[in-house]
């Protein structure tokens, strides 16, 4: 039984951690917030390229450093606890993944190097508008290689120069990676719930495409395994989050005087931060397990996944929420972090599909497993 | 990260599963269902008897005193595979786990010369008398009585929700002796011979219609001072002594999990109500989070690490969703779901009768609300509640 990260992956997790609350401060993270026209912290993303950590996954015949999933588990976690405000999970969550699962081999020798060493960003845009998505409710279509239609929102798709696009084709779907900077494409910046992470409409109007190397129509199917894989990573972006709001709010409930007292005495407080605490604790192993299921390929990765991103959903959910009221009226003011965390957690519980959608994976994957 | 045993946890686990499969049945879901057996108490003493001559009754305790010598995670993984055979090992959890484990900390050469060896081997089973009527979660709070009358003290008062004193050869038995200081201050702890005069075992009828517990009342019972634990006064140090001996959570589930009602479920055409489905889901994400975190927990074990507080969530988790996933699969029967009567009620009335025993399951070892107090105190460092009666006599209240 060895159920925990490696020495060398739990320093690899301190060192991580030092770096960005050095170079990842609330300042940093502000400043995209107050500034309309800036989409991402290109000091903080410059620093965070030079680390090498977008290739940390990606195999070193690629130009990654090829140290494996478990390892970028581990980075997630702490770009979660500083919500870096960066493209980071769209280039090496959803956009790398997506080529290493399905991308031809030219795509992937031709890509991965570039998202590895930050010269291109990858998105991921399959969204068109509310509701869960279903290979039914696409409208956006790729005919000879040109792609047209919208989609709205695109998480990171104003600052990202690829996308890995969810269209239509013949009577299935398909993924196409497509370059953002031509002419059959147009892009309007979104207002959304969460400004430190920018967010794009983008308009296809003919624009060129090249199909990932999956069998034709069967893009659903494909873009299913990219997000398994990317839920296992959001999880530990999100127990990073949830982690700092317990600690944002057990700091605040001990130094917080009221009638006398820390309201950190009261039990409504305690009682409140130790649900706190077993969510947290609930979705961490949930999310380890989603880290060795994913880091081994195992079978159980449908499951595995689905629980680790059930799990961290409602866990950063409750915490943000639960930290902006421990901390009353001054969790309310902008100058304040709270809403920070609040902002975050909502977009990264819907990103990839909400947590209903997630439920209904997790009970079918169980089904399909007892059927067996 | 991998889920597999080091080379000697194999071999003992191996070793273990030989030894269980000799002497036991494996285990049965029927089995569980079908309750405890007229004859479980010999059962249990003669299991006990077969484990204690082949050094797997007390794995980590010494083997000068009869256990294995062996690690916390062998504890676990013997604890693992027992729990896979239909062992009679109930009457013996509390004794071992935590009575005995005092008597060698606290009792003088001549008590554990006395009581160890005929408890390893099932001889004698042993009680833990602490709660009374009025100090359940505040057990500190309690007022038995023991008055000091030449070499002997006479006890005076009640216990309650003592699990097993009706078959009980002795007890741990903690009692105030001196009312006149702070309620930590007075309290001492006393080995005491349950099968002596004045010592009256009533069972209690519980809310669930069983009688697993019992309340005793004690009268006028006179117990030496040579079978005192601890100094006069110190008996609360003893008790957590006591209290933290408890032995790590081999993990049983006290009851129907969502494993059963998704079988019911199924079974019953219930399986495309969306909002059942929900709930699914999240029965089975707390219990994976309480099962890996068990496995985290048993990691810092495996690598001669002390464990985290991680496993404090534990009880807070699974008595909930005991009651939740009862009341859902209640309701899913509709108006039949009353019916607890296992000729007519679906998978032999388990979710009824655990309906019944899930309140009790989260008072038990630490309500809700005080297992809460333990992880924002000792886990967050939160401030201690307002004790009003912390620093004055007992007496004064």
């Amino acid at each position: 039984m060895n159920f925990d990260f490696s020495d060398d992956q739990k320093f690899l997790r301190d060192e991580a951690r030092k770096f960005l609350e050095a170079q990842c401060t609330s300042a940093h993270v502000r400043a995209v917030l107050d500034d309309d026209n800036v989409s991402h912290n290109d000091e903080v993303w410059q620093k965070i390229v030079e680390m090498g950590w977008l290739g940390a996954a990606i195999p070193e015949e690629y130009g990654g450093l090829g140290l494996g999933m478990l390892e970028l588990c581990v980075i997630a976690e702490e770009l979660g606890r500083v919500l870096a405000p960066v493209p980071f999970g769209s280039s090496a969550y959803f956009f790398a993944e997506a080529i290493k699962l399905a991308g031809t081999e030219e795509q992937k020798a031709e890509l991965l190097p570039k998202v590895a060493d930050g010269s291109i960003v990858g998105c991921l845009a399959t969204t068109e508008g509310p509701g869960a998505l279903s290979a039914a409710s696409v409208q956006t279509s790729a005919k000879d290689s040109a792609l047209s239609g919208t989609k709205v929102p695109v998480t990171d798709g104003d600052v990202a120069t690829h996308a890995v696009v969810l269209a239509k084709e013949g009577s299935g779907t398909g993924l196409y990676v497509v370059a953002l900077d031509q002419d059959g494409v147009s892009r309007k910046s979104l207002k959304t719930i969460e400004p430190t992470r920018s967010h794009a409409e983008i308009k296809f109007d003919g624009a060129s495409a090249e199909r990932l190397g999956h069998e034709t129509g069967n893009g659903m199917t494909v873009l299913d395994q990219v997000m398994n894989r990317a839920a296992v990573l959001l999880a530990f972006e999100q127990l990073g989050g949830a982690s700092r709001c317990l600690e944002m709010a057990t700091e605040y409930a001990k130094e917080r005087h009221a009638f006398g007292r820390p309201i950190g005495g009261n039990q409504a407080i305690k009682h409140k931060l130790a649900d706190i605490y077993v969510k947290n604790e609930v979705a961490r192993s949930n999310a380890y397990y989603g880290a060795w299921a994913l880091s081994t390929d195992a079978a159980e990765l449908p499951e595995a996944a689905a629980a680790a991103r059930v799990a961290a959903s409602e866990a950063f959910w409750f915490a943000s929420k639960e930290n902006i009221q421990t901390h009353g009226g001054m969790g309310f003011t902008w100058e304040v972090d709270c809403h920070l965390y609040y902002r975050r957690a909502k977009l990264l519980a819907v990103q990839a599909g909400s947590p209903a959608v997630w439920k209904e994976k997790l009970v079918s994957a169980l089904e399909a497993k007892n059927a067996a | 990260m991998d889920f597999t045993d080091t080379t000697e946890e194999a071999a003992f686990r191996a070793e273990a599963n030989a030894f269980l499969s000799q002497h036991l049945e494996p285990k049965k879901a029927a089995a569980i269902r079908s309750g405890r057996r007229d004859d479980y108490l010999k059962r249990a003493k003669d299991w006990q008897k077969v484990k204690a001559e082949n050094q797997f009754a007390q794995i980590t305790w010494p083997k000068e005193i009869g256990g294995r010598g062996g690690s916390p995670m062998q504890q676990v993984i013997w604890n693992q595979e027992e729990s896979k055979f239909d062992a009679p090992i109930g009457p013996f959890a509390i004794g071992l786990g935590m009575c005995v484990p005092t008597v060698i900390a606290f009792g003088s050469d001549e008590h554990k010369q006395r009581y160890v060896q005929k408890a390893l081997f099932g001889e004698e089973i042993w009680c833990q008398l602490f709660s009374e009527p009025a100090a359940g979660s505040d057990v500190a709070g309690l007022k038995t009585k023991a008055v000091k009358d030449g070499d002997d003290w006479v006890i005076n008062g009640q216990k309650v929700w003592t699990s097993g004193a009706h078959y009980s050869d002795y007890g741990i038995l903690l009692v105030r002796t001196d009312p006149d200081v702070p309620k930590h201050k007075g309290l001492t702890m006393f080995i005491v011979d349950m099968k002596q005069e004045g010592v009256d075992v009533r069972p209690i009828h519980q809310a669930s219609g069983g009688s697993e517990f019992n309340e005793v009342y004690f009268t006028d019972v006179r117990i030496p001072d040579a079978d005192r634990l601890g100094e006069p006064g110190m008996g609360w140090k003893v008790a957590l002594v006591t209290l933290m001996n408890e032995r790590l959570a081999v993990g049983g589930s006290p009851g129907p999990d969502w494993a059963e009602i998704m079988d019911y479920a199924r079974s019953s055409g219930s399986m495309s109500d969306q909002a059942f489905r929900a709930k699914l889901a999240d029965w089975y994400v707390a219990a994976q989070g309480y099962k890996l975190t068990k496995f985290r927990t048993q990691t810092a074990l495996s690598k001669g690490e002390t464990p985290g507080p991680e496993n404090s969530i534990g009880k807070v988790i699974t008595a909930n969703h005991l009651q939740d996933i009862c009341n859902s699969a209640i309701e899913m029967q509709d108006h039949y779901g009353i019916i607890s009567d296992k000729d007519h009620a679906p998978a032999d009335a388990i979710f009824q009768e655990s309906f019944m025993w899930a309140p009790g399951l989260r008072i038990a070892g630490g309500t809700d609300e005080i297992l809460k107090n333990i992880i924002a105190e000792r886990v967050l460092g939160l401030p201690q509640d307002v004790r009003v009666d912390k620093d004055k006599p007992f007496s004064a209240f």
